[in-house]
């Protein structure tokens, strides 16, 4: 196997997120529909609708989830977080009816993610949701699993395409066993092979010249 | 909204998920301890408002604010993090020394870091295997043979072995070489292995 140096920090799983992942600080940036149940002073400039100095009750907003899941409190109403359209009933039986269908990447791009971080909520549709994330992950892992198993020397990304990126960690992972096994196979598992990280920074190197 | 310059340092990252090692954005860095420097003081002064006047209306806007704060605070903890795991990343596939190019974009103390984490690899490495000590970034594959036949990629001037024969490695030329000299190289790009 071509011996990884470079060992990123993976995102979470379930409900939690990795402090220094750079997935998770990218999944948490997305934004949710959510009005504000309370009057925030002085934060007025931030909301370009209004002219208020203030932020006032009851505006609706698009807040990042990190800001949503920070100021988010269970007894008091601080702020209220909207359902993204693909969680909620109408989309969650089209998932119930064939999960393989949907493009994961456009609805996304990361639904399993966003599904689990929208569990901090409260909703009372989190047991549906929850097993909506769930039953959806189970129904397309094969797929997903067959493919990067099957596709050798190929242009993968029509296969990928619809993929979220939870799903094509996987992909990425199936691919790259499947051709260290042909590497072996063939004999060449014990060829040493330039890193393809130098090669990369040399690929590199010689775009930077270019004008 | 806030914390979008410290996004955007993030995204710089992340497009790189090849392990390779961006420019250190300085620029982008300072614009981010700025923000977090005024979000500070508003909130102080606004906590002193608060306590003072009794004003507690204000504690949303104080909540609101702190968490941008840690969200900066986090942004660049994980971007300054994530740039140590890539230049870690450069002794295992580089070797101990760099090219100038990879050199400029490392900041003095990530530089100070290589070093340091470089002289903590040796200091292990000699610690291992009895008095010799043992070279672990070598044989990344198990060795199948003492010798092996190599080609010349560019060319790299001359190569002295250990019997003190020089060999020229002029690029194509092919040469039978001990494996524990040429591995390095052949990491690097300059030989290529062949198996017969």
């Amino acid at each position: 196997m071509e011996t990884q140096s470079y060992l990123p920090v993976p995102p979470g799983v379930g409900m939690e997120e990795n402090f220094f992942s750079l997935d998770d600080i990218l999944l948490s940036h997305e934004r949710l529909p959510s009005r504000t149940e309370c009057t925030f002073p002085r934060l007025g400039f931030l909301e370009k609708s209004s002219d208020s100095r203030d932020i006032q009750e009851g505006t609706k907003m698009e807040m990042p989830l990190f800001l949503a899941k920070g100021l988010y409190e269970r007894k008091r109403r601080v702020v209220s977080v909207e359902l993204p359209k693909v969680y909620k009933e109408g989309w969650r039986t089209v998932f119930n009816a064939d999960p393989t269908v949907v493009d994961l990447h456009k609805m996304g791009p990361y639904y399993y993610g966003l599904g689990s971080q929208m569990l901090h909520f409260d909703s009372p549709e989190n047991p549906e949701i929850a097993q909506a994330v769930l039953q959806t992950f189970i129904g397309r892992f094969r797929r997903t699993m067959d493919s990067s198993q099957n596709a050798y020397n190929e242009d993968t990304s029509a296969l990928v395409e619809r993929l979220d990126y939870l799903e094509r960690a996987l992909f990425r992972a199936g691919q790259s066993g499947l051709n260290s096994f042909q590497n072996w196979e063939r004999g060449r598992a014990s060829t040493i092979t330039a890193s393809s990280l130098v090669l990369n920074y040399r690929k590199r190197k010689i775009t930077d010249l270019q004008p | 909204m806030f914390c979008e310059k410290a996004i955007e340092i993030i995204r710089e990252l992340h497009r790189m998920g090849d392990g390779q090692l961006p420019a250190f954005n300085e620029d982008g860095i300072r614009q981010v301890l700025e923000e977090m420097k005024a979000l500070y003081e508003q909130n102080q002064s606004d906590v002193n408002e608060a306590k003072s006047e009794g004003k507690s209306e204000l504690i949303p806007t104080i909540k609101f604010r702190h968490c941008c704060l840690l969200r900066n605070q986090r942004c660049i903890a994980a971007y300054l993090y994530d740039r140590l795991l890539r230049i870690r990343a450069l002794r295992w596939e580089y070797g101990s020394v760099l090219p100038t190019n990879i050199r400029f974009h490392m900041c003095a103390e990530e530089l100070e870091w290589f070093n340091q984490y470089k002289k903590s690899l040796a200091t292990f490495m000699r610690s291992l295997g009895g008095e010799e000590g043992l070279d672990i970034t070598q044989d990344m594959k198990p060795p199948k043979s003492l010798y092996i036949e190599v080609r010349c990629l560019k060319d790299h001037g001359e190569f002295e072995i250990d019997d003190g024969t020089i060999i020229l490695l002029k690029k194509n030329s092919q040469h039978f070489l001990p494996r524990w000299k040429c591995e390095q190289l052949i990491r690097q790009g300059v030989l290529e292995h062949i198996m017969s």
